[in-house]
């Protein structure tokens, strides 16, 4: 579609074209930025929380839950429009469980988290691979599109708007505690940070974001491991700059890696998280690769 | 003025006593020397009075207050700790790393402002770290981060200094600059400062004061002329020590 056409249909809400763009296009785009934006947040705080540049928002086990949930959701042919609200419901499950888990009694401990969660995933993976099997051949199409992570079918729901826009500014508000906590819980406590609270704010952030994300396109993977990293590379390490670049950046990414997966093999459609594989695979090994030559 | 109090304090950690009723007072203007042979519980005794872990019984006391009750962002205006080991993992550079020493001043919004980059610029020039500060700090080297950190709690301005082995790592040439960096502190800013060493020359050469672990919960605490004699310091650390002269006082060796 040539410039003046487009411009007359973004002009013209009534027409087709004008119709495909405002209808299709830009609320698919829009879900896409926020999801994006989210998971790149997320990715953000679960690195400083587990003191990993390389952790991503899935490893402990929050879109596994979801997961769960939204396959039995298709496995009982429950209504599409429940499914967001399920896969939330999954997701908090398991951040509930985690949490619950990983707090014990003790004071915090990170590998306990990291344990906790590494293997409730691999629990939800194991049932996920349960239900696929069992499952009759004519869902399977949809729930692998959902486990790729899809935006098809995707809608934005107002709330998770609110949602994104609360946990940035509280992100924002923590921005330097999170620069003191990335250089370890003891040294974020001697600089007069109360780390019992924190922790637990960060990674309650943390999982909220990836559950909205995941209840609005299914488990999209490698965008909350790759923006933060490449932000890194590109504004450095100070959160408060960190935080909003990843967000704006991570949301741009996924719109175009949507952009992507909807005309690479038009008409056909392939799920959004192909596309981000696809990129974020190679890209996340050049990346290890070179953080070992640093000795990381 | 008394900055840093213990009152029979009981410190033991996985069943080992490290001490048994210690009773301490850190004033301004001195500098403490914490000696004791390896594994003995320096570190403990160290983060016991950071408040980093409670004791088995007695108490610390910073600013007269006790430090249990104090918020955290309180006590890091007051005390400052360099911990033994310094790891850095994410990507930040010298001058942020230096800068992070201000946290406690700064309120949640607040962002540095041109009065805290000269101070973190002071005392990056202190360290002997200039010219580095764009640098990132996972790739410095073990000597470069111990300084960094080190300059980061300069720039922290507390006036209870903790340092555990705050020469690990460093040449001749640095180690007296940090140590001479800290009796700066104390002679010019009326601030105190506990340091854990190895070195028991740096302690007889800085130290005003000394505290001794001896294992199975016994210290001994006084003047650095009372306790630094061959004989004190061969029941320390169980080996024969000499004495000899040196144009800036008593020099000790370890026999054979």
């Amino acid at each position: 579609m040539p410039w003046g056409e487009w411009l007359g249909a973004i002009g013209n809400p009534d027409s087709q074209s004008g119709e495909l763009i405002w209808q299709l296009r830009l609320p698919r785009a829009l879900a896409a930025w926020a999801v994006g934006a989210m998971l790149a947040m997320s990715g953000c705080l679960m690195q400083v929380l587990l003191r990993n540049p390389l952790a991503d928002p899935y490893v402990l086990g929050v879109s596994g839950g979801a997961a769960c949930a939204t396959l039995l959701g298709l496995v009982f042919g429950v209504a599409v429009a429940l499914l967001p609200w399920l896969a939330l419901f999954g997701a908090l499950v398991s951040v509930l469980i985690v949490f619950g888990l990983a707090r014990g009694t003790g004071p915090w401990s990170g590998t306990r988290l990291l344990l906790t969660g590494v293997v409730t995933a691999s629990g939800w993976g194991a049932l996920i691979s349960l239900i696929l099997s069992l499952s009759p051949d004519n869902s399977l199409r949809g729930m692998l599109f959902w486990l790729m992570g899809d935006l098809s079918y995707a809608v934005l729901p107002p709330w998770t708007l609110l949602v994104l826009t609360g946990c940035f500014v509280l992100t924002l508000g923590l921005a330097r505690s999170l620069n003191v906590l990335a250089m370890g819980e003891t040294t974020a406590r001697l600089l007069g940070e109360p780390t019992g609270h924190l922790l637990w704010v960060v990674y309650l952030l943390a999982s909220v974001l990836t559950a909205t994300a995941v209840s609005i396109a299914g488990s999209v993977g490698f965008v909350g491991l790759i923006v933060p990293h490449l932000m890194r590379l590109l504004v450095g390490s100070d959160h408060r700059i960190l935080i909003p670049a990843a967000t704006l950046f991570g949301g741009l990414f996924l719109v175009l890696s949507d952009t992507l997966a909807r005309t690479v093999l038009s008409p056909q459609q392939l799920p959004v998280g192909v596309i981000t594989a696809l990129l974020g695979v190679p890209l996340f090994l050049l990346l290890l690769n070179r953080a070992r030559l640093k000795g990381v | 003025m008394t900055a840093l109090v213990c009152k029979s304090l009981d410190i033991s950690i996985a069943g080992n006593t490290i001490c048994n009723n210690l009773d301490l007072k850190l004033e301004r203007g001195q500098f403490w020397g914490l000696l004791g042979p390896n594994g003995i519980g320096k570190t403990t005794l160290l983060k016991c009075m950071a408040g980093l872990m409670p004791p088995d019984a007695g108490n610390v006391y910073l600013a007269n207050q006790s430090i249990e009750k104090l918020p955290r962002r309180a006590i890091a205006r007051l005390l400052g700790m360099l911990q033994q080991h310094t790891v850095y993992v994410f990507d930040a550079s010298v001058l942020e790393t230096a800068l992070t020493g201000r946290h406690p001043h700064l309120g949640h919004w607040q962002r540095e402002g041109a009065d805290d980059k000269r101070k973190a610029l002071e005392a990056i020039k202190a360290v002997d770290l200039e010219g580095f500060e764009a640098r990132s700090v996972t790739g410095l080297s073990g000597g470069e981060a111990r300084r960094l950190a080190f300059a980061s709690l300069l720039v922290q301005e507390p006036a209870v200094l903790l340092l555990d082995e705050p020469t690990n790592h460093l040449d001749m040439k640095h180690q007296v600059r940090i140590m001479n960096r800290v009796e700066q502190q104390i002679n010019q800013q009326q601030h105190c400062a506990l340091a854990a060493l190895h070195d028991v020359n740096l302690a007889a050469r800085y130290c005003s004061h000394i505290l001794m672990l001896f294992g199975n919960g016994l210290w001994q605490a006084g003047p650095v002329a009372e306790l630094l004699n061959p004989a004190t310091l061969e029941k320390l650390y169980q080996c024969p020590v000499e004495s000899v002269q040196t144009s800036t006082g008593e020099r000790f060796l370890a026999g054979g």
